[in-house]
Order: C-alpha cells, then sequence, then structure tokens
C-alpha cells in the first residue's frame, strides 16, 4: 500500500503560549457548563509544555499532575497529561484520559482524534474511526481529522482486502500515521488556526484555508474527505510523535529544492566531506541496529544537550528509548553538506522506522571534526 | 459483461465513480433478465399447489429469507446504485456479521471504505491484489447476483426429473454455468417436482464435462448419492460433510470416462465460501448450505443431476416427455411377456451392453432361455426415470422388476440406460441397481 498515506510527515509546530491564549478564550466561549479552561493556569501549562518539547516527560508528568491535582477539572491540564502519557508509551492510560475529556467535552474535537491516534497505533481502527467520526460530527471542516480518517479508511479497507483475498499485509504494510494534535486550540475554526512557533522561521507555506468541500455541513452520506496537498500542510497538523527526534527547535521542514549549501567553505575538502557522511550514516546504522554505546559515541564532549538537561540523563533517557524491543530503522537521505574549517553542517532527511512509528523528517546536526573522527555537537530538528 | 467499476468523468469524485461502476452491476442485471424474477419472498405462480404453505419453500439460498448472502449483496448493490454509500457499508458490515468469512463480503467492505478516500477504479480495489484471487472474488459475486435475480421460472420444471418414486423425497439439480444447486422436493400431492431453495456452489477448476482422472473437472450426467461421510472422518477441506456421488456411471464407463471421488461436500473452516471454479472436481456448498440439503439427501436414492445449464420446461412438454418413455416401457414389458423374442429385442439399441456382454450374445441368451417359456408375468413398480442434461441425452430408468415364468420367479431392482436413437427410445444397458 503506501501511495495514499500521507507524505512524509512534517516536524511538530508547537504554538506559542501567546498565540494559544486567544484560542484558549475562545475554547472557554464554545465551551458549556464547565468554563475551566483557566487562563491563569496558562504560564503553568506552557511551562509543563517546554518540558515535553525538551523530551523531559518523567518531569512534566509530575508537575501537571499537580496542576491537576488543583484543577480537577481543567481541560488544558488534562489533555496535555494526555500527551505526556502518550510520549511516555504509556497508551492505555493516554487513552483512559482522552476518553474521560471526550466525555466531560464531548465538543471539543481534539481528544477524539488523539484518542483516534492511539487505538491506531493499536491497530483498532474500527475504534479510531468511531472516535474520528465523533471529531467530525462536533466539527464538520476539521481538516486533521479527516485526514486522520482517511488514513484510518484506508486501513480499514486493507484489514477487509486482506480478509478478502487472503493477505497478510499487517507486516508489509507501513503503520499509519495518524496525526496526534499536540494542543488543545478550542477554536472552531480549528483547520485554519496556524500557530507560529516561538523560536522558528515562519512556515513556508501560509496555511490554506479549509478547501469548501471539507467545509460543507456534512448530512452527506460520505464525508469529503479533503485532499490534502503536500507541500501546503496546514501547519496545524502535527505527525505522531517521533519520540526519537529532539524538539527543542521544531521548524517547519524546508522543501529540499531550499536546502543547499549556504556557506560553500574554503577549507571545504571533498575527503572530509565523504568522512562526514560516512559519519552521519554510521551513527544512523548504529541507531537502526540499537547499538546504544555506538550511537553514543559520536556525540562529542561538547555536545549540546537538549533542553539543558545534564549529559548523563540525556544519555540514559536515549538509551532506553534507543533499546526497545522490535525493529528499527533510521535512514539518511538527500544528504548536504556545509563545511567550515573542522565544522560541518549536515542536513539530511532522516527516515525514521520502528514498530509503533514511520516517519520522515528534515534533520541537522553540526559536527566537530575531533582527531580523525567527526562528532555531533549539536542536534537539530528541521534545517 | 464485467463487474468492473469504471472511473466517472471527473476521475476524482469517487461517488460518481461508485456509481458508474455500480450502474455497470445493474447493467449486467438487466442482461440477467428474462427469466421470470421471482423477488424476495416471493411465492412463484404454483398452480399445481395452491394449499401448500409457502413458508416451507425458500426463495433465496441459504438460510433465513431476506438474510441469506444472496439478498443481502443484493441489497448492498442496490444501495450503491443509490449512491448510499453509507448505507450499503452499513449493510455490509451486517452481511459480515452474519457471515464473518465471507471474502467476498469483505471485498466489497474495503471497497466501501476505501471509496471514501479516494476514487475506485475497479472492483476490489486492494492495491497488490492477486489478480487471480480478485478475478474469482468478482466471477463470485456475479454468479451470486445472478443467482439470486434469475430464480426458476415459475411452472417449469427440470427436464431431468422426468419421474420420481414415492421414497424419493427430494432431488437435487445442479447448474455449472451458475453455480447453482436447486433442491426440489417429491410433491407427491401435486405430482411434480416442486422447487424448494437454491444454492451457490462451486465447480472444478477447470469447469464442468469431465472424462478424465485428474482433469479437475465436474461430470455432467446422471448420478445419485451413494454414501453419507460425517465431519468427523473428513479433512477440514470438506467441511461439514460429504456425500460420494456415482461417478463414472454406466454411460460415463461406456464413453470411457474415468476417474473417482466426486462428491457434494462443505467448505474449509477459514472461509465461508469458495470461489465458483476451485475444486477438483467435486460440487462444494458452503457448511451451512451442506447441512440445509444434507437434511433431505438419502443414501442410494437421492438423484443428482449435474448440468452445464438447467433446462426448465413447462408442464405440458414435461407431461409429454414422461409419457412418452412411459409408453415405451410399457410396450417393451408387454412384448417380454408376449414370448416374441425378436420383438422385444427390438427395444435394445445395437450398442447394447451389459457388462462384458453385448446385444449378440444378450440376443443368444434370450432366444435360448424364451424357448422354455410357456409363459412370463413381468410386473414393473416403482419407476424412476433421470434425464440426463446437455448433449448426453440418456435416460437413467430404474425399477423394481417381478418377473414369474413357468419355470422361473425373481424379483430384482433393475436399472436400464435408454437412448434416442432415430425418434425411437432404446435400451443401451441394463442391470441390477
Amino acid at each position: 500500500m503506501g501511495s495514499h498515506f500521507s507524505p512524509a510527515p512534517r516536524l511538530p509546530r508547537l504554538s506559542s503560549p501567546s498565540r494559544l491564549l486567544p484560542a484558549l478564550l475562545l475554547g472557554a466561549l464554545i465551551g458549556f457548563g464547565t468554563p475551566t479552561i483557566s487562563l491563569a493556569a496558562e504560564p503553568a501549562i506552557a511551562d509543563i509544555q517546554k518540558m515535553v518539547k525538551q523530551g523531559q516527560n518523567a518531569q512534566a508528568l509530575e508537575k501537571v499532575d499537580a496542576y491537576i491535582t488543583a484543577r480537577p477539572k481543567d481541560a488544558q491540564g488534562r489533555f496535555l497529561r494526555g500527551i505526556i502519557l502518550t510520549e511516555l508509551n504509556r497508551n492505555n492510560e493516554a487513552i483512559a484520559v482522552f476518553t474521560k475529556l471526550t466525555e466531560d467535552f464531548p465538543e471539543l474535537p481534539e481528544p477524539y482524534n488523539n484518542l483516534a491516534v492511539l487505538y491506531a497505533q493499536q491497530k483498532q481502527y474500527d475504534k479510531a474511526r468511531n472516535a474520528l467520526e465523533m471529531a467530525i460530527r462536533t466539527h464538520p471542516s476539521y481538516a486533521i481529522a479527516h485526514e486522520n480518517l482517511g488514513d484510518v479508511y484506508a486501513k480499514l479497507a486493507s484489514q477487509a482486502y486482506d480478509k478478502a483475498l487472503q493477505l497478510d499485509s499487517s507486516n508489509s504494510h507501513a503503520q499509519s500515521k495518524l496525526s496526534l494534535i499536540r494542543e488543545l486550540i478550542g477554536n472552531s475554526s480549528r483547520p485554519g488556526k496556524a500557530p507560529t512557533a516561538a523560536s522558528a522561521p515562519p512556515p513556508v507555506a501560509p496555511a490554506p484555508a479549509p478547501t469548501p468541500v471539507a467545509a460543507a455541513p456534512t448530512p452527506a452520506p460520505v464525508a469529503p474527505v479533503p485532499a490534502p496537498a503536500p507541500a501546503t500542510r496546514e501547519p496545524a497538523k502535527v505527525t505522531v510523535l517521533d519520540k526519537e527526534k529532539d524538539k527543542e527547535k521544531p521548524a517547519p521542514a524546508a522543501e529540499p529544492a531550499r536546502v543547499e549549501k549556504e556557506k560553500p567553505a574554503a577549507a571545504k575538502s571533498d575527503g572530509d566531506d565523504s568522512a562526514v557522511i560516512k559519519a552521519v550514516q554510521s551513527w544512523a546504522a548504529a541507531w537502526s541496529r540499537k547499538d546504544v554505546k555506538g550511537y553514543l559515541s559520536f556525540y562529542g564532549p561538547d555536545f549540546q544537550v537538549p533542553g539543558g538537561a545534564s549529559r548523563k540523563s540525556w544519555e540514559s533517557e536515549r538509551a532506553s528509548r534507543i533499546d526497545k524491543p522490535g525493529k528499527l530503522q533510521v535512514t539518511v537521505d538527500d544528504v548536504k553538506v556545509s563545511m567550515n574549517g573542522d565544522k560541518a553542517t549536515v542536513r539530511f532527511k532522516q527516515g525514521y522506522t520502528s514498530a509503533t512509528l514511520k516517519s520522515s523528517a528534515a534533520k541537522t546536526l553540526v559536527m566537530q571534526k575531533s582527531g580523525n573522527k567527526w562528532l555531533i555537537q549539536q542536534e537539530k530538528v528541521g534545517s | 459483461m464485467s463487474l468492473m467499476y469504471t472511473r466517472g468523468n471527473s476521475g476524482r469524485r469517487f461517488r460518481r465513480t461508485a456509481v458508474a461502476l455500480i450502474v455497470l452491476v445493474a447493467a449486467g442485471a438487466a442482461a440477467w433478465k428474462g427469466a421470470s424474477l421471482w423477488r424476495k419472498g416471493e411465492a412463484p405462480a404454483d398452480a399445481g399447489s395452491p394449499s401448500l404453505p409457502m413458508a416451507t419453500a425458500t426463495y433465496s439460498d441459504s438460510g433465513p429469507g431476506l438474510h441469506g448472502p444472496e439478498p443481502m449483496l443484493a441489497n448492498i448493490f442496490a444501495q450503491i446504485e443509490q449512491n448510499r454509500l453509507e448505507s450499503a457499508l452499513a449493510l455490509t458490515e451486517n452481511l459480515l456479521e452474519r457471515y464473518p468469512k465471507f471474502r467476498l463480503g469483505h471485498l466489497i467492505k474495503g471497497d466501501l471504505l476505501l471509496a471514501r478516500t479516494r476514487p475506485l477504479e475497479t472492483f476490489g480495489n486492494a492495491p497488490d491484489a492477486p489478480a487471480d484471487k480478485l478475478a474469482d472474488l468478482r466471477a463470485e459475486a456475479m454468479v451470486r447476483l445472478r443467482g439470486y435475480r434469475e430464480k426458476p421460472p415459475a411452472d417449469t420444471v427440470p427436464r431431468y426429473l422426468m419421474q420420481m418414486v414415492p421414497e424419493q423425497k427430494y432431488a437435487v439439480v445442479v447448474d455449472t454455468q451458475k453455480s447453482r444447486l436447486y433442491l426440489y422436493e417429491n410433491d407427491q400431492k401435486a405430482g411434480r417436482p416442486r422447487f424448494v431453495a437454491d444454492y451457490y456452489i462451486t465447480q472444478g477448476k477447470l469447469g464442468a464435462e469431465k472424462s478424465k482422472e485428474g482433469d479437475k473437472k465436474t461430470p455432467i450426467g446422471v448420478y445419485h448419492v451413494t454414501s453419507s461421510l460425517p465431519r468427523e472422518k473428513l479433512a477440514d477441506l470438506y467441511g461439514s460433510g460429504a456425500f460420494p456421488i456415482n461417478y463414472p456411471n454406466e454411460w460415463d464407463k461406456r464413453q470411457g470416462r474415468n476417474g473417482h471421488g466426486i462428491w457434494l461436500h462443505g467448505t474449509p473452516s477459514d472461509t465461508f465460501s469458495r470461489p465458483p471454479r476451485a475444486s477438483d472436481g467435486c460440487v462444494v456448498l458452503s457448511n451451512q448450505d451442506l447441512d440445509a440439503v444434507a437434511k433431505n439427501l438419502q443414501v442410494g436414492l437421492t438423484p443428482v443431476i449435474i448440468s452445464n445449464s438447467v433446462e426448465w420446461l413447462s408442464l405440458d412438454d414435461w407431461n409429454k416427455e414422461r409419457t412418452e418413455l412411459n409408453r415405451q416401457m410399457e410396450s417393451w414389458r408387454s412384448d417380454w411377456e408376449s414370448r416374441d423374442v425378436e420383438k422385444f429385442l427390438a427395444h435394445y439399441s445395437d450398442n447394447f451392453k451389459s457388462g462384458a456382454q453385448g446385444l449378440a450374445d444378450f440376443a443368444q441368451q434370450k432366444r435360448q432361455v424364451n424357448a422354455g417359456k410357456e409363459w412370463i408375468k413381468v410386473k414393473l413398480s416403482d419407476v424412476s426415470m433421470f434425464r440426463a442434461p446437455d448433449k448426453e441425452d440418456y435416460v437413467v430408468v430404474t425399477f423394481e422388476q417381478t418377473y414369474r415364468s413357468n419355470n422361473l420367479n425373481n424379483q430384482m431392482k433393475k436399472r436400464q440406460y435408454w437412448v434416442r436413437e432415430k425418434g425411437t427410445w432404446k435400451i443401451i444397458y441394463e442391470g441390477a441397481a
């Protein structure tokens, strides 16, 4: 299969607190009954979100638990808790959180959507379908849910075909890549809302307004599915968690055409160029075969640990993530190298396939030559 | 007629596409019309037995009325035709709830789901689908819908069921081209066979007209059930039971046909049904259908007539044919009693053969025996007559024969094969049944 799946997902773009604020206001307006989406809580939520971005999920969970204890009905906090649990692969707990949210806030489509993402990960596509249909029932023009639903239909169709034709495609087919919504936007104009990342350049393409087809009220027998244009994907579309990636600097993926050698280094030599590429490939290979020690050996002593965590805790977190059961494959494509003396900036497309995830994203490594080895100094998502 | 979804003009709007494709199915259906269409649950105009409670007759195959696979399939296609894809999907899910291993149902479900994400191009849009399996399911859809829409015409009888004896409660008639098995009840009150139900069947991989061992074909001819093999004694392939039939029969042997092990049987546990052409020559039913038919099968008695394409006769024509052969039988019997041995022998074909004995030996023996006869009394009873389908053109006659004479009394069950030669019926084989 595959051709009808979404193209390689782009990286998460997370909205800044300042942009989120008006959205939350609107969210409070559409909610009925429990106006617990409290504005006062916003800074605390933003702090926790920041921790999540930095991969400090355990700490973030503690914080969010404390936050919720104080405000047991707060949708924002509970939603974030669901996200963190998902990040921690505690999917059943995440499902419980999102399920409860759909019960308490049936008008919010995001919990339904995320519930669907989790069900789809468990291959419970019927449940995923039901959840997405609920999301669309509340918000008929919700493009992400439509897109996700399209993927779920495709998976269901694939399962049906397997039964019809006695195929076993469960192993050969890519895991579906449904989009998890990472923030509760609470805005009726969801698909058009384009949250801007705090520290990243503006998106390459402006967020397209939902297509008229998608926006049409849908008592129609079949929900129209908007055809997503790969080049102009809505920034709000956030891919399922590529958990292996750093998220400290989310940036939109530039299209390959834009990637070029910015600073042709005077001292560039072909030998170094290929040594750098070889190093990156070895790094991906070590990662793929779950050789934690080998993988970590590519990081230089001056490696800038994301989120300012200690090198030690970063290493142990990487180790625990990489060394998980199931197949793992990391690929490196479209490599572009910019040399500057003993420094190299390597931009490439990183493909990642695990038992539960498949993604592709732009990545940048800043590398430093140390003796005859190239070591990673910085690792960034985006280019 | 192909069961293909065609791309609508826009090429992108799946709904139009889906409609276009089903319209083709419907166009096919129009081509299937011609014979009177019995609507679901509707009784055929059965003038012969107006008093019969129609509840006992099932005019949809397998299973309780409207919930047989074919009425459900027909309903699904009707919904698609009306562009009610949501409803079609819901009905397909109902169908699969009832028949979870119905591969064709899963295929349709796949299409209906996929239609929500992109235009359909064909019937069965599974990517990388093995072409043969897809073709099998298409063929199954075709014959099932056709079988559902083309019920046997009212007031007709399969030509082959010329005469049944009271003991024979039911008869089985198979149409290999339609992949259909028709069950008929011997309605003695009405004095004719009465249609009970019909079922989807699978025949040999390479079709019908078996002649050689291993040719993967289903035989055409008049047979009967010779035994019953319970599920416990069978491999999973045979499903819920098996009923061997007497292929090769005397006629087949005369034609030099061989092979063995032609059965009616069920379906393996991993599927609800098999494609229309899939067996090694056996006639295969779904397990529930086999169970339904099996209740009516009598070992040694129930005729199983397998045709390429069932020929239906009006009651008048049917009566005419059976009367004519009965008259011929009576002529043979009375000529035997007359002790005019040449007149008697004139009923036998030049090609007559019984075991190793040809006509000359047979005639010589009859002449010898006849010399010692002062009187002969022959009584025939329980005469059944089953005409072979298609170009075979023989009739299997089975009866109780009570023979008395001045020097010998004998009672036996006899079987004869009668063939049409130059406009008259002649005996080409006879022997103990």
